[in-house]
């Protein structure tokens, strides 16, 4: 058997070739080049030809000392960070509703689905579907804050800084808590029922359970969310980039990939520069990933996983001695 | 027993948290769907009005009188996201074959070396890629954005866990005594075998791919090469400024087909979320 499999080795190579090229060609080559260009002089739309700078790191420098590309990276941590600690709780708390033995919420398919739909809709729809409902001076959101007497006269909402923030974090906060939800329902589903069960026959409260059994197992799942929507994040471009005209007052809502897309594709086409933030944000997004996961390594889970079983594995025990004692 | 009582009170907020957030779901979609059905001086004296009105075609006359061209921007969004998914699945099964079936001295490494790339924030190197492609005459090209997608690493990795549980290695051995080449069974053998997997990432390949602004948007310059959600974007622009009405007649036409392909398949691409979420 083995040697026959041998003689077939081949087939690995030659059915793998088509993802190596791909991946050298539209992956591994466009982000060497644009490493590369990250120490030209390459600018100028239409540009052809490069040079390389006499010191090679002063578009790192320039953009590191650029006001607005600290305010578009602090932008971007503070918008994500506004989006996904409300997104992470709400997604638990649903998470343990729609999976907890304790009782069972009717219609549950429904929520799911109807929680999980803003997620499919195209962020850009998205973007300017609520730029428009809170639109100046007229709007649904103008209407409905008239209507309840909350305003003299029309509001423009988006003249405020932390509003203007504060719904771009919303919109991302509401298009992915039904994601996440999801995700770790699954994640609560797949958990052995004995260990909710000793907890249960010790006396745990449903919060118990899901603080001391529910939460440390969930931790693979919740590296896994906090690594994706990072990364994801991180990367936020749709909807600052059209909820807002010009990134509102102040820069308020400019993220590091609206400031990219501005250097590279807008007034003098900085190529240049534009890769030298691409790769900052690169090796920013790289060195958090690593951290998040360094941070929150699977030996801790293995452990926890060890005790807790074996905890599970002494309650029952003492059931069934209590048991025998009572017969 | 005290525990029964206490969950009836706390199943009601439970019930009210649910129907607020259900609201809050849909409502900016029925808003949506109704203005766009209003005129612009309806919807100037009030925004919100859950009557739909009569001139949802008088809007669709003014949003396609404009730049707005719907059936372009549906169109090339088809082909883009079609032939993207159509790449993605085929060659993400066959690398999970390559992966799965053979055994060859680079195999482990070629899978470590997958699991690796796969967080690889490759957006944010776009112009690098924006580049490449201008050199090669390749913008305004839609194999621009479709031929990258036989690299997709998470796409592998998902067709390799599904390969493992539902492919018997014993089909193949057998399909290689019935005189079958490998390239033939893959194909008529394990593609069908596959088809629950790919049915599920397709969904996603193809929604993504629909959904995705910042590629097109460097790339596709000509008017005529326009993705959908390049098209909404230009609903941003000041030509429709103050024609509400076709604002969000722009905007419901570009969520129709989506609201569609969801709800047909929304039990799939829930069980599908779930799935793609215990790998981790």
């Amino acid at each position: 058997m083995k040697r026959k499999k041998l003689s077939y080795a081949k087939y690995g190579y030659i059915f793998s070739i088509p993802f190596v090229i791909a991946f050298c060609l539209f992956t591994l080559y466009p982000v060497i080049f644009t490493v590369l260009l990250g120490f030209t002089d390459f600018k100028g739309i239409g540009a052809v030809n490069f040079h390389f700078l006499e010191n090679p790191l002063q578009n790192f420098q320039t953009i590191i000392n650029t006001p607005t590309f600290r305010t578009a990276l602090g932008n971007t941590f503070l918008m994500w960070g506004m989006n996904f600690i409300p997104q992470i709780l709400l997604a638990l708390v649903l998470a343990a509703w729609f999976s907890g033995t304790l009782f069972k919420v009717k219609g549950q398919g429904f929520f799911k689905v109807v929680f999980y739909m803003p997620n499919i809709i195209t962020a850009a729809t998205v973007a300017i579907l609520f730029g428009a409902l809170f639109g100046y001076p007229m709007g649904p959101m103008n209407d409905l804050f008239a209507s309840l007497h909350l305003s003299d006269g029309p509001i423009e909402f988006f003249r405020n800084k932390w509003i203007a923030r504060g719904v771009v974090a919303f919109i991302q906060f509401w298009m992915w808590y039904g994601y996440t939800m999801i995700v770790l329902i699954s994640g609560i589903l797949g958990m052995s029922p004995e260990w909710f069960e000793a907890a249960e026959i010790d006396g745990a409260s449903g919060w118990q359970k899901f603080f001391y059994i529910t939460m440390p197992n969930l931790r693979t799942i919740l590296i896994y969310t906090l690594v994706t929507s990072l990364i994801g994040g991180l990367q936020m471009f749709d909807i600052p980039q059209l909820l807002v005209t010009k990134s509102g007052p102040n820069n308020a809502t400019l993220t590091a990939s609206v400031f990219i897309y501005n250097q590279a594709f807008s007034g003098s086409y900085l190529y240049n520069r534009a890769s030298a933030a691409s790769v900052i944000m690169f090796l920013i997004i790289c060195v958090l990933s690593a951290v998040v996961f360094f941070l929150m390594q699977d030996r801790y889970e293995v452990r926890e996983r060890k005790q807790l079983k074996k905890v599970a594995k002494e309650l029952k025990k003492k059931r069934k001695l209590e048991e025998r004692g009572m017969a | 027993m005290t525990n029964k009582k206490a969950s009836k009170g706390f199943l009601t907020i439970v019930y009210i948290i649910c129907g607020i957030l259900t609201i809050l779901s849909i409502m900016p979609f029925l808003i949506m769907v109704i203005n766009a059905t209003r005129s612009t001086t309806e919807i100037q004296q009030h925004a919100i009005s859950l009557i739909p009105s009569s001139h949802l075609l008088n809007n669709f006359q003014i949003l396609t009188g404009k730049s707005f061209n719907p059936l372009r921007g549906f169109l090339n969004s088809m082909i883009i996201s079609t032939g993207s998914t159509a790449c993605a699945v085929y060659f993400s099964t066959l690398t999970a074959y390559a992966v799965v079936v053979y055994t060859w001295k680079l195999r482990q490494p070629f899978f470590t070396f997958i699991m690796a790339i796969m967080m690889i924030p490759a957006q944010v190197m776009s112009i690098g890629f924006y580049q490449f492609m201008y050199q090669i005459h390749m913008t305004n090209n839609f194999l621009a954005l479709i031929l990258p997608s036989i690299a997709a690493p998470t796409m592998v990795f998902f067709m390799r866990q599904f390969m493992l549980s539902a492919l018997p290695l014993d089909i193949v051995a057998s399909a290689r005594i019935d005189g079958s080449r490998e390239f033939y069974t893959f194909n008529h053998i394990v593609l069908p075998i596959m088809k629950p997997a790919i049915a599920t990432q397709a969904i996603f390949s193809f929604v993504s791919s629909w959904n995705n602004l910042f590629l097109p948007l460097i790339l596709l310059t000509r008017q005529e090469k326009y993705t959908m959600p390049i098209m909404v974007s230009l609903l941003k622009g000041d030509i429709y400024k103050t024609e509400y009405g076709s604002i969000y007649m722009g905007l419901t036409l570009t969520v129709l087909p989506l609201f569609i392909v969801y709800f047909l398949l929304s039990k799939y691409i829930i069980a599908g979320v779930a799935l793609g979420g215990v790998k981790g």
